[in-house]
């Protein structure tokens, strides 16, 4: 019987309580250790497609008659639309509509950031619809911006109220910390460049609007479009097969979204709003700047007494506040926690998640200034993280569902070990150092999240849900499982996915959430064909059913005996068994995280201030590991985004006028495969017992988050230097070296004097 | 009326003056494996090859082509950089896959037994957001050490 119960819901550490009906017959975890399948290297089931080039994604799409949309976005980071005229667009070539403010919510007269949409037009070609956009007559009335963030706390122009958090008494565990440290800590501005741009193709079939569009989640664009459009939500359908990654961006609908749905409206015609290269670098949601005051003290043995931090996010005109102070406030076990969160509105253009939104930028700020206190108390930078190690959450003293931290500790230690044989490769400017960083994340997926299965009579069979593989591998990943419950070999099973018209709701694929959130929902719809099919084969071959399973495509009996899933299922002929599943609750009162460490060795040129980055080891718990050969991609491309924002990328604002100077991929920093270093990755591979059917959590964040800090505190390793700020240019290095000489001079004279 | 040579296959088409072999290939001929990514020569998403050598079809007018002969993802489909790149896992998105597989392909046929630093070197105009990179390395590595270069 379905049972109705309250649960709590987290993506990217944002808790809600939400209703949820779970299933009376959940499954048993399914025993630790590979399996036949699950835990297994295995190739993408749609690998081919995609490197055939047959793949089709959005920008792929071309439906008979399609139009182009373009969108006018705002010169300005500030300005009011004093009076504009659609008209000359209208009478342009190739012009079939064109809209402007009081059109489309998305369409503003009073544009608060660069890149902001004000009007579009749709024509029957990309180019002329381009062309078209100078002939909208607009008159400007240019506004000052608001840039400066001293200015912004001044007039407290925050998106939200400040979040503060506070336990214990931070004063007095300064005052009973034998080493303190206090340091500002400044992370940039990073663009997701996804390179498959923001785009989506609509069309009007009578009274439902089809929306092919490149997104995360298929199920939230729905929901926003039914809600712009009033429209019941199942007359929206939502579809994205292949997409060509995400990283956070792509969690909404977008303006583009909107305008090419009222554009198809008007026109009748399907229509592609698609933005481009320089449009995405400005408009299509940034990881936020942040300001980091931190203060820590510690005992001399290492206990940490007081973490304090003081967190000024600079999000933009819009978006949301990361938990830039969650690691601080949960990474260690320290009686003695304050923190403040600031959102700052300015009139840059919004935020949006990207890859452990907030994680990144504060696991950076804490797990530097930890090795800031390591060196003040001469203490081992790995005994001081076991030493605080949490045994519960900090925040109320729940149990962790699952928690391989030390394990993961233990497996870096040989890692961490290599560090005298680094150092002594250092020769003339060149200096070798090694640094290490933990990573504390989210990860557990949750409710509701559903799955259909059937199995047909040649005994394939085919997994049905409305979510989406964003190019992490779930695709492969839930094939996998189905077909572990099975008992078939994966190249039995189908994976149908990418169309809200075809499958029950999916989760979103942010906050590492696909795999927690929908394996589950797809092992118990395959475990309710199972059942079936050994109910049929208990009535036709006269056994008890207690006694069958299903093990190498065959239906197998503990008595001996067995029969291959045909003879059963080709019985039903052209008859399918339909099974479905649905994703249980999180476990009550529980705290379910990811957690892992990485280890930097790096080389930095003392007189250039170059920075090579040599070798990462990464080790991370994530409960079971589905596909172990798609996790270690998940892994490296994690750590390969991380080393781009260590060390090369960085939007750049002019600080006059608020626009964005990086609007291209060559002025624009990203990594290219020269700059990989060697990357060894293992994880722990242990099912969190607490966790669904499954023990699986999510990996397309936990690689990500600790990378800056390891490097940065490999580079204080090999130089002295205290590099604080993100992206680490060789300006950064050669800064924190004179400083860090500066320092010393300072020192010895001190030490001269009182000599 | 342009004449283009694609994947060995003669085609005839209708191109304004200023189309992009991009353009060309994925909205006239249909070809749709090649991707546009920045459309302006950065990225490497929309590689193709003429006469072998590697290029940016997004920044390469179609009228500029003649009669060298075009090579796109759809005429590598039985590569064995194809299936390599499979039992690597060097496709994620996939997005840029085809074009690093048509640079691989070019790389590999001038030089069948290409070092590590060569193959970075030929690779580094080929961005990859999702970081495939260390298998890409691994897939054109396989293909170098089994000799299916070309």
């Amino acid at each position: 019987m379905a049972r109705l119960i309250k649960t709590e819901k987290e993506v990217e550490g944002r808790y809600t309580e939400q209703w949820v009906v779970v299933e009376e017959d959940a499954l048993e975890q399914w025993p630790e250790g590979p399996l036949e399948t699950v835990g297994r290297p295995a190739a993408r089931v749609d690998g081919l497609a995609r490197a055939r080039g047959e793949a089709r994604y959005t920008q792929d799409i071309k439906l008979p008659g399609m139009l182009h949309a373009a969108v006018l976005r705002s010169p300005y980071a500030r300005a009011l639309v004093k009076h504009i005229d659609l008209k000359p667009a209208l009478g342009a070539r190739g012009v079939r509509a064109a809209i402007g403010p009081g059109d489309l919510d998305v369409l503003t007269e009073e544009p608060n950031y660069e890149g902001e949409a004000v009007a579009a037009v749709a024509a029957e070609t990309a180019g002329q619809a381009r062309a078209a956009l100078s002939a909208i007559a607009v008159e400007w009335e240019k506004l000052e911006p608001l840039l400066d963030v001293a200015e912004a706390l001044r007039r407290e122009s925050f998106l939200n109220d400040p979040k503060r958090y506070e336990r214990g008494d931070v004063e007095r565990g300064l005052a009973e910390a034998d080493a303190v440290v206090e340091a500002e800590y400044r992370t940039q501005s990073v663009l997701h460049n996804a390179l498959e741009t923001h785009q989506t193709t609509c069309e009007w079939e009578g009274d439902t609007v089809v929306v092919y569009t490149s997104t995360q989640w298929l199920w939230g664009v729905r929901d926003e479009v039914a809600a712009a459009f009033d429209l019941p939500k199942d007359k929206v359908r939502v579809i994205c097969r292949f997409m060509g990654g995400g990283f956070g961006a792509k969690g909404s609908a977008g303006d583009y979204t909107m305008i090419a749905a009222e554009l198809a409206r008007r026109t009748g015609r399907p229509v592609h709003c698609r933005l481009d290269r320089r449009e995405e670098n400005v408009n299509s949601g940034n990881r936020n700047p942040t300001i980091q005051k931190l203060r820590v003290g510690a005992r001399a043995d290492g206990t940490l007494t007081a973490i304090s931090g003081e967190y000024v996010c600079l999000l933009g005109w819009d978006g949301w506040l990361p938990p830039t102070s969650g690691p601080a406030q949960m990474l260690y076990a320290c009686d003695n926690v304050r923190t403040v969160d600031y959102g700052v509105r300015l009139n840059s253009p919004p935020m949006d998640a990207f890859r452990a939104p907030g994680f990144v930028e504060g696991t950076f700020g804490l797990e530097c200034v930890l090795d800031e206190l390591a060196a003040k108390l001469d203490l081992d930078p790995l005994e001081l993280r076991r030493r605080n190690h949490a045994d519960h959450d900090p925040l109320d003293e729940r149990p962790f569902s699952g928690k391989e931290l030390m394990e993961c500790y233990s497996r870096a230690e040989p890692h961490w070990e290599r560090r005298h044989e680094v150092h002594a490769r250092s020769q003339g400017p060149w200096k070798h150092g090694v640094g290490l960083a933990t990573q504390l994340w989210y990860g557990g997926g949750g409710p509701p999240s559903y799955a259909w299965v059937r199995l047909s009579g040649d005994g394939t069979a085919t997994v049905l849900t409305a979510m989406q593989d964003i190019g992490t591998g779930t695709r492969t990943a839930m094939a996998q499982i189905a077909a572990e419950e099975l008992g078939l070999p994966v190249e039995r099973v189908t994976v149908e996915l990418g169309d809200t018209a075809h499958g029950p709701y999916a989760a979103v694929s942010g906050g590492s959430s696909t795999t927690p959130s929908m394996g589950p929902a797809v092992r118990a719809a395959a475990g309710d064909v199972a059942r079936q099919v050994r109910e049929i084969a208990a009535q036709r071959f006269d056994v008890e059913e207690r006694v069958l399973s299903l093990a190498g495509g065959k239906v197998v009996s503990a008595d001996g005996g067995s029969w291959p899933l045909e003879e059963i299922t080709g019985l039903l002929e052209d008859g399918q068994i339909l099974g479905q599943g649905a994703r249980g609750p999180n476990p009550a009162g529980m705290r379910v995280m990811t957690y892992g460490i990485q280890v930097a060795e790096v080389a930095v040129d003392v007189e250039t201030g170059e920075v090579v980055v040599d070798r990462i080891y990464a080790v991370h718990d994530i409960g079971r590991v589905i596909n172990p050969l798609g996790a270690e991609s998940q892994i490296e491309g994690g750590i390969i985004q991380a080393i781009g924002h260590t060390l090369s990328e960085q939007r750049l604002l002019d600080p006059q006028t608020g626009k964005v100077l990086t609007r291209t991929l060559d002025s624009y920093k990203l990594p290219t495969i020269a700059d990989v270093p060697e990357i060894v990755s293992e994880l722990v591979d242990k099912p969190d017992a607490h966790l669904t059917n499954l023990g699986s959590k999510g990996l397309g964040e936990p690689p990500i988050v600790p990378t800056a800090a390891a490097i940065a505190n490999a580079i204080r390793d090999a130089t002295g230097a205290d590099v604080r700020s993100l992206p680490i240019t060789r300006e950064e290095v050669l800064n924190a070296l004179r400083e860090a000489e500066q320092r010393q001079r300072a020192e010895e004279q001190v030490g001269a004097a009182t000599a | 009326m342009l004449a283009l040579s694609v994947n060995g296959h003669s085609y005839e088409l209708e191109a304004p003056v200023g189309r992009t072999l991009a353009e060309a290939l994925r909205n006239d001929l249909g070809l749709t494996g090649t991707k546009i990514a920045c459309a302006e020569g950065h990225c490497g998403a929309c590689t193709v090859q003429l006469d072998g050598v590697p290029v940016l079809s997004c920044i390469t007018l179609v009228h500029t082509v003649g009669e060298r002969e075009v090579t796109t993802i759809e005429g590598l489909r039985e590569h064995a950089l194809v299936e390599a790149f499979v039992e690597a896992d060097a496709t994620q998105c996939g997005f840029c896959t085809p074009g690093q597989i048509v640079s691989a392909s070019a790389l590999l046929a001038a030089n069948a037994q290409p070092s590590r630093d060569e193959v970075r070197h030929a690779m580094s105009g080929n961005l990859c957001r999702c970081g495939t990179y260390p298998k890409i390395e691994r897939a054109i590595a396989a293909v170098a050490a089994r000799g299916e270069g070309d």
